[in-house]
């Protein structure tokens, strides 16, 4: 990770919760800090239900009315977006950051052309007058990978594949420094999905923007981002650097995700599972939200949630990096070999 | 409804060319572009004014002459030539109904959109005003505000109050079937990206939500004018039309007036009747294809498809 420069986005202490309505309190995220540099990929991964859309969505201030963020901070290039209006936070959305939506087909507006929607943003932010706005679009849509002359052509026209094409074109429009994906790959067919990963990272290489990445799929993560954070429970279980997680994860979730994963140079057998399933979030567990599943659970994990501490404490070789878990494990040095 | 919509904006030819395969449309819009062109070039089928008394030959008024007497359709108790009359109250029916019909259908889409769209505080206050209006009966209401705004003595046309009463009081299921629609398009995710774009409030009603409501607010237009057109009938036979230019419905409240029926001068009550039904007919017919059209999910086709697979599947 580079040290040295600012990072474009900082996500501090950041907590959001819903509100039934029943009137019961759901916390959809607590505490979830992770950073964003320059022209990086990050990985957000976790199950379903884990929070990992509620952070993009809570960043870009898009929740539901019936969602609230609680506590905590988002820096952009060191502005609080929760501390702006929303007017102001217009500004924002999409000339700086931008998404991909999950299921292009329902993002895109049915009865407007692609290239009117594409458009739309551009015209929309007063960046372009209309003529070189319809250019700019032409040339987003060969970035992509579009041919020209499908460019007026309606959502429903278009294959998945080129939908989400269509969308990474969208997202691009007014030149963000910060793309979010939210499992820009989902729905796709296996070819399909490597193009539109492949094409992420191409436009990556070419315009220098960060990327952050929603994903189960660990692969991907492996692939393509330079650091990850794993959530479970609404929680930053773990955070650090891509292969560091990759190679040394220390929270038993990671591991018990990793394990979950097929390998490629193991021989083929049954996929490990990680039994039971994630916890309610509104009726939590009052300590460490994973100790209900997890395999190398102690007395204290059932009382006191473990707070997110650099892994450096335990193994000074890894003082660098940045990798944080949250685990009693490691506080409790004699669990594990130092 | 996208598909259907898609065609009428992008290529109105195409639109014409499915339109004119659908005998009922057809039929629909026959009724009603006869019923505006007969308003609009009423002078030219008629030599007579509507006040002007006939005179036999012998210089004296003929009242009630049978269409075999005078004229395609006779007299009045008055000696008025009828066929003159209804030709020019073709023009009075006409523009109180489409005036108020359009009245009534922006002030529904506009509650609507505003309602479904903001939700909360806003939708509940709206709805409850549309509640109220909703359950006190439409024609008592309005017999009874043309009535005191008659007496009041505002210098303004009869004619104008019928069409304010109306169309101010006639928006209240429009706005609820709007509204019902706006709280579904406004979930939907193309919606949220436009938010995450940038884009304000006006501008997501306007690109996005009004262009997938207009189908069935265009239909639906057509729909009100019908009724409008009836509620102004019916408020003039009950004496609230303005005698000085008559429309159909107040042809119907002189012929009752002067026992037409007990005269049997049925040439006197019929044509307005009848011409109360050709219209709202046409505009019902041609409302209910445009829904159609504009709305594929209602076709009978749609339902042709679905049962076709779930045989398919049955037999496989």
């Amino acid at each position: 990770m580079n040290a040295t420069a600012a990072p474009l986005l900082s996500v501090r202490g950041l907590g959001t919760q819903f509100t039934t309505v029943e009137g019961e309190v759901a916390t959809a995220l607590e505490d979830v800090s992770f950073e964003v540099f320059p022209g990086q990929t990050v990985g957000l991964v976790g199950e379903s239900g884990c929070g990992k859309t509620t952070t993009l969505l809570s960043i870009m201030r898009l929740l539901p009315v019936t969602a609230r963020i609680t506590t905590g901070q988002v820096l952009f290039r060191n502005t609080d977006l929760l501390r702006l209006n929303e007017r102001e936070m217009r500004d924002y959305r999409w000339k700086e950051m931008s998404i991909v939506f999950q299921g292009a087909m329902n993002a895109l507006n049915p009865v407007m052309t692609v290239s009117e929607q594409i458009a739309e943003a551009i015209l929309l932010h007063n960046l372009m007058e209309r003529t070189s706005a319809a250019k700019r679009v032409g040339q987003l849509l060969d970035l992509v990978g579009i041919a020209a002359a499908r460019k007026n052509q309606y959502p429903h026209q278009y294959s998945g594949g080129m939908r989400q094409r269509a969308m990474i074109a969208m997202a691009l429009a007014c030149q963000p420094s910060l793309l979010f994906a939210d499992e820009p790959t989902t729905a796709l067919d296996v070819m399909i999905q490597a193009q539109i990963l492949e094409l992420l990272q191409s436009i990556q290489r070419e315009l220098g923007l960060a990327i952050v990445l929603v994903t189960h799929d660990l692969g991907v993560v492996a692939e393509m981002c330079d650091s990850v954070v794993v959530m479970y429970g609404g929680k930053v279980a773990e955070y650090g650097p891509a292969d560091t997680v990759y190679n040394e994860p220390q929270h038993p979730y990671t591991q018990r995700l990793l394990g979950a994963f097929p390998d490629l140079n193991k021989p083929a057998g049954a996929l490990a599972t990680i039994p039971g399933t994630p916890p309610r979030l509104n009726a939590l567990p009052p300590g460490c939200r994973f100790a209900p599943r997890c395999h190398r659970r102690m007395d204290v994990c059932d009382h006191n949630a473990p707070p997110i501490l650099p892994v450096a404490a335990l193994r000074p070789a890894a003082a660098k990096s940045r990798h944080m878990a949250a685990c009693h494990l490691l506080q409790n040095p004699g669990t594990q070999p130092q | 409804m996208q598909q259907g919509w898609i065609l009428f904006k992008r290529n109105a030819a195409d639109f014409w060319r499915v339109f004119s395969r659908n005998r009922l449309g057809i039929a629909g819009a026959f009724l009603v572009v006869s019923a505006v062109t007969v308003a609009i070039i009423a002078p030219l089928l008629t030599p007579y004014t509507p006040q002007e008394i006939i005179r036999d030959a012998a210089g004296r008024g003929m009242t009630f002459a049978p269409p075999t007497a005078h004229g395609p359709l006779g007299t009045d108790d008055g000696g008025r030539d009828v066929w003159t009359q209804l030709v020019y109250g073709a023009r009075i029916s006409l523009t109180v109904g489409f005036l108020a019909g359009f009245i009534a259908m922006f002030i529904g889409s506009l509650l609507g959109i505003i309602a479904g769209y903001f939700g909360g505080a806003t939708d509940t206050l709206l709805m409850r005003i549309t509640d109220v209006l909703l359950v006190i009966p439409d024609l008592p209401l309005m017999l009874v505000l043309v009535a005191t705004l008659r007496q009041m003595d505002l210098k303004i046309s009869p004619l104008l109050v019928l069409i304010m009463v109306i169309g101010l009081l006639y928006w209240t299921s429009t706005a609820r079937l709007i509204r019902s629609q706006v709280l579904s398009i406004k979930e939907r995710q193309f919606v949220y990206r436009a938010r995450a774009i940038g884009a304000g409030h006006w501008h997501i009603i306007s690109r996005h939500i009004l262009p997938q409501i207009m189908p069935l607010i265009v239909a639906n237009t057509v729909l009100i004018l019908s009724t409008a057109i009836l509620i102004e009938s019916g408020l003039a036979f009950l004496g609230l039309g303005d005698p000085t230019q008559p429309s159909w419905g107040t042809m119907l409240n002189f012929a009752f007036d002067r026992n037409a029926v007990t005269n049997g001068a049925w040439w006197f009550y019929l044509p307005p009747g009848l011409a109360i039904v050709w219209v709202t007919l046409g505009c019902v017919l041609l409302g209910n294809v445009l829904e159609e059209m504009l709305n594929p999910r209602l076709s009978a086709h749609h339902l042709e498809g679905e049962q076709k697979i779930l045989a398919g599947k049955g037999g496989s």
